[in-house]
């Protein structure tokens, strides 16, 4: 059976190996709580760890890896905007915060 | 319009329809497929707006916001275990992404039997997952956590937890009906008569992206 754009087949050993591959980051993140990592490294572990995990789900186990660039730039590049949004919220979200402790503490 | 340079023109309804099904395919995947994609595109910006506010709101508190991992911890034979139910529920769903993987092999191998067994062992699982999200959300609603307020510290809190964790909770709920949906429709052989797995990939799709939705809540809200 063919491969191609219609049809998505790939041998069992690829999703375990991603499955098990899962576990392990998934342990990794989880130990980051348990071992109290605290600051930036804390939040550097986590971000890595989540785009990791993320990263092999959307291209194994959706098969987004093996579709064609029209459909992978027409799903990857519109949440871009939401980074957008996450930028100004951030910037708004700490004047708020500073506006809070001046007038409010 | 001039018939004559566009012979296959036809006017007021039956042309739009005419117009927008036309040979036209950008995606050269089934159609079904595409919609799901977009459908879940869609999804990512419900998803996304959601984690976007915790962030707001979360940055401008002049509370302090709970600890996650006291807050989820477990405790078990005396010993207080943070975040061990939520670790569990990840690990869950992780491995229900890795059985839904599967049925769509067995699917397009045209192993009915293989690939409904998988489907139900996925949809069992997202069930499992959801039972310990009700677990979870009774425990934290007996402890005094409603959505405008918690004894625990920011009451906006209260607020993105039931509201990120059940819209989650909610998609995986409907993943598991979706999923039992299409197991029966395989069993009963109804995609072999038209020779077209097709659906059980896309189930598969919304079922992967149920999971992928829950590493970003995991991480940013339960780690963070």
């Amino acid at each position: 059976m063919e491969s191609t754009a219609e049809h998505q087949e790939h041998p069992i050993g690829l999703y375990l190996k991603i499955w098990v591959l899962l576990f392990v980051l998934s342990t990794f993140s989880y130990l980051v709580d348990v071992f109290h990592f605290e600051g930036y490294l804390r939040w550097t572990l986590i971000l890595i760890l989540m785009a990791l995990k993320a990263g092999f789900i959307v291209a194994i186990f959706m098969h987004l890896a093996w579709e064609r660039l029209a459909l992978i730039c027409a799903i990857l590049a519109p949440p871009l905007a939401l980074m957008v949004l996450v930028w100004l919220m951030w910037i708004e979200a700490d004047h708020t915060f500073f506006t809070r402790m001046l007038n409010f503490h | 319009m001039n018939s004559h340079t566009n012979p296959q023109a036809v006017e007021g309804w039956k042309g739009l329809a005419a117009d927008w099904a036309g040979d036209r395919e950008a995606f050269k995947v089934p159609w079904g497929k595409a919609m799901m994609w977009i459908f879940l595109l869609s999804d990512t910006f419900i998803f996304g707006s959601f984690l976007t506010g915790y962030m707001t709101v979360r940055i401008s508190t002049t509370t302090a916001w709970p600890n996650p991992s006291e807050v989820f911890s477990l405790t078990i034979n005396g010993t207080e275990l943070p975040l061990l139910l939520i670790a569990i529920m990840t690990f869950v769903l992780i491995t229900s992404s890795g059985t839904m993987a599967m049925a769509v092999m067995y699917g397009y191998r045209r192993d009915r039997a293989t690939c409904t067994k998988l489907m139900i062992a996925t949809a069992i699982l997202g069930a499992t997952f959801v039972s310990m999200q009700a677990f979870e959300w009774t425990k934290l609603i007996r402890e005094g956590v409603r959505p405008w307020a918690n004894p625990m510290g920011a009451p906006q809190f209260g607020s993105c937890f039931f509201m990120i964790t059940g819209f989650h909770g909610l998609h995986v709920t409907a993943g598991v009906i979706y999923l039992l949906t299409v197991a029966s429709r395989v069993k009963r052989g109804v995609y072999e008569k038209v020779g077209n797995y097709d659906i059980v990939e896309i189930a598969g799709l919304y079922w992967h992206f149920v999971d992928l939705v829950w590493v970003f809540i995991f991480a940013l809200f339960y780690l963070w």
